[in-house]
């Protein structure tokens, strides 16, 4: 199949490259960039006139919910989410039900994944068995078998210095980045707020900011210690952005990503209990959202997600602590991300869905430079349209976003050279 | 996006009573004033008015209680409402039916209001919600985020004594974080104009952002309690020594408990009150809890014409005299 797509607008960060431009794609990979390569011929013309052709979407952090809980949603559901929002390549997190701690698990995630064919799956190992945190993962083998391209307890926390210091070590030695979910247990306890305002005034339960930052500071020291390669999950205050760029600042090799929702929600919009606004690590305040949009213009936060949480309608009815925590926020990422480009250029925007989670991940996307895998995104920067729940994709349709207008519109979507989504 | 008010109706009247945060002064004085009303009818020898009667109350108590659910279960039944009990272990309905198909079942017995006390904050709020347009619910305590009937009864416990809040210095002392009955009273007073009120405890029971609900924080009883009118006293659950919030019982009676001398730093004439029930010898002395200046026992006595009040205002059938049924005409 050979696609030429034309008069888009082509941003490759990676190559510097922001320019009208025509695309050539054979065999699955980019085999030009505004030349047409000698007898070539066509199959298909997309017009991408007006639009951006971009590279596809690597979100760091989503969950497919399969294996384990096929009530939520299901690797096929997803992926087919995922599509329609310009996302080519998510990567799982290691809390399915069984936990990604053996590679059958990871076998079975990507032959669902290649069936539906909507969009690449790769996976973080557990970083202890069973995400007990108590017992080092088979991580070697899960890399060479299994191709997890990282580990991770999820938000599951190593409670034992020790335990994480030698899971550091280990993983320093397997050649594996570590991914960190920064929450001291004993200060997060039952909380299901950010401890500030809001929560003294609606009576939840807090989640103090040195939760996150006590996590950090440990797990700071440690990766001094060990050398590990470690990225931050989610980072939520100000506080804690300030402690992660002081240390790239001093040449740890870390890096670190923040969720859409956080850099546009604050702890005030729980409003009255809303439970669509129940996340973790918590919705914080207007500074620490700030300081995050900040620190993502700055690079100390190198890449945005989703943190992708689809949930069955019942996971949200209850009273807000009861609730499950997340948000299905697939397809907000992109249109979330674009609203950025006041504080953004619209290439560090696009470089912070693309190629920087690539290289977090270590895998070959994220780029449109010729003779890699053409997955694209093509949007509409243009197209007005209105957040309403029932027309998700995705089998969760639990979103604080709601009513919310946003611009810019996924188009098309080409995975491996194949047209898998068209609006 | 977001609705605002849901306890008030289209017309400005009230239609669940959730919290006190958001009503304004004149709503909360007419809850005072109807109480007032109330009063009088628990005085008689038949101490029942119709104003209710054919109306069908259910007392939701997902959390035990024996003071509150007794006046609401009183309280409805001098207005000649039908009232039915139901006491739900939570860890029972988390295993088999949901909140919402328990809500549903009751529905369907066409029940016009709901009494409901949960454990989980924001309980009330999630209730009224999803309940039938014609239901009315009143939050008989969620969480550790309302309870404003109790609040209302406070306010007319201290506007029995003293008259003007606008001249007031009131003090809350305990655990100010955990208590829903805190919350309440400090919007209750704020709302009514108290130009001082003061919380007093240790950090650890305190929460962080206190003042923003409009408050000064003191950690010293001593201090606080210079020239209050009005002493609060809160209860003290056991369970809060297990967190490492407080040392012992001991170490906090001698810190925060209510003695006589410690009392005598307050204005001469000031009230001292208890949403109960008391721990003696942990908050407060007995010489105290049942001296002169405790008004403790009246606490409770308003809280059932505060409770007709209410329920009788979110049915639309407030007033003594009143026949006519507002919004189902």
């Amino acid at each position: 199949m050979r696609i030429k797509i034309s008069n888009g607008l082509v941003i490759d960060p990676a190559n510097n490259l922001e320019a009208k431009h025509d695309l050539y794609i054979s065999e699955g990979r980019i085999a030009a960039i505004n030349k047409q390569p000698d007898g070539f011929t066509l199959d298909q013309t997309i017009d991408a006139s007006g639009c951006h052709v971009i590279p596809g979407i690597v979100d760091l952090r989503a969950r497919l919910r399969e294996p384990g809980l096929e009530n939520k949603a299901t690797i096929a559901s997803e992926t087919r989410a995922a599509a329609t929002a310009g996302i080519t390549t998510l990567c799982m997190p290691p809390d399915t039900n069984p936990v990604i701690d053996t590679t059958s698990v990871v076998e079975l995630i990507h032959e669902r994944a290649e069936q539906a064919g909507y969009a690449k799956v790769v996976t973080l190992a557990a970083l202890t068995a069973g995400l007990k945190g108590e017992q080092l993962s088979e991580m070697a083998l899960l890399k060479k078998f299994g191709n997890c391209v990282g580990i991770s307890n999820a938000l599951s926390p190593v409670t034992n210095n020790l335990v994480m210091r030698r899971a550091m070590e280990y993983a320093a030695s397997c050649g594996l980045t570590i991914f960190l979910h920064a929450e001291d247990q004993g200060l997060a306890g039952n909380g299901c707020a950010h401890e500030g305002a809001i929560s003294t005034r609606l009576g939840l339960p807090g989640i103090p900011e040195s939760a996150e930052t006590s996590a950090i500071s440990r797990d700071l020291l440690l990766i001094e210690q060990t050398g590990v390669r470690a990225h931050f999950c989610h980072v939520s205050s100000a506080r804690a952005v300030q402690m992660i760029a002081r240390a790239q600042y001093d040449g740890l090799p870390i890096t670190a990503d923040v969720t859409a929702h956080h850099l546009h929600l604050t702890e005030m919009d729980i409003g009255y209990f809303d439970s669509n606004c129940h996340v973790r690590p918590p919705l914080r305040t207007q500074r620490d959202r700030e300081a995050l949009v900040g620190a993502l213009a700055t690079g100390n936060l190198n890449a945005i997600c989703s943190d992708h949480e689809p949930h069955d309608a019942d996971a949200k009815l209850a009273p807000f602590a009861e609730t499950e925590a997340g948000i299905s926020s697939l397809e907000t990422l992109l249109p979330l991300a674009l609203r950025l480009t006041e504080d953004l250029s619209l290439s560090d925007v696009i470089n912070r869905l693309t190629a920087q989670p690539a290289k977090i991940l270590g895998i070959d996307a994220g780029t449109l430079s010729v003779g890699e895998k053409a997955d694209i995104c093509i949007y509409n920067p243009q197209t007005h349209w209105i957040m309403n729940k029932e027309n998700l994709v995705s089998a969760g349709h639990n979103t604080p976003f709601e009513g919310w207008e946003f611009k810019g519109k996924v188009v098309h979507t080409l995975l491996n050279g194949k047209v898998v989504y068209s609006s | 996006m977001k609705q605002h008010d849901i306890q008030i109706d289209k017309d400005g009247e009230l239609r669940h009573f959730l919290t006190i945060e958001g009503l304004k002064k004149p709503m909360l004085t007419g809850i005072l004033d109807h109480a007032e009303n109330f009063s009088s009818v628990s005085n008689r020898q038949v101490k029942k008015v119709p104003l209710l009667r054919g109306k069908t109350i259910a007392n939701l108590f997902f959390e035990a209680s024996t003071r509150t659910r007794t006046t609401f279960e009183l309280a409805a039944k001098r207005l000649s409402a039908d009232v039915i009990n139901i006491n739900i272990n939570t860890s029972a309905t988390t295993k088999g039916e949901s909140l919402l198909d328990m809500l549903q079942n009751l529905e369907s017995m066409q029940v016009d209001m709901f009494v409901v006390r949960h454990n989980s904050s924001g309980a009330a709020h999630f209730i009224a919600q999803h309940v039938a347009p014609h239901i009315s619910v009143i939050n008989a305590g969620d969480g550790s985020h309302a309870h404003p009937t109790q609040a209302m009864l406070d306010m007319f416990t201290i506007r029995r004594h003293k008259q003007e809040f606008t001249k007031l210095t009131v003090a809350i002392v305990g655990d100010i974080m955990h208590s829903r009955v805190a919350r309440s009273q400090i919007h209750a007073l704020n709302t009514l104009g108290v130009p001082e009120i003061r919380v007093i405890g240790p950090q650890t029971i305190i929460p962080k952002e206190a003042a923003h609900l409009g408050v000064h924080v003191y950690h010293d009883m001593h201090q606080g309690l210079q020239n209050v009118d009005v002493v609060i006293m809160l209860r003290l659950q056991r369970e809060r020594m297990e967190g490492a919030l407080l040392p012992s019982e001991h170490e906090y009676f001698h810190m925060y408990g209510l003695t006589e001398e410690k009392l005598k730093l307050a204005k001469a004439d000031a009230i001292v009150m208890h949403p109960g029930p008391i721990n003696r010898g942990v908050e407060i002395e007995s010489s105290v809890a049942d001296g002169p200046q405790s008004v403790i026992l009246e606490q409770v006595t308003h809280g059932i014409s505060v409770r007709m009040a209410v329920m009788s205002m979110a049915l639309g059938r407030s007033s003594l005299t009143d026949g006519q049924e507002r919004g189902q005409s």
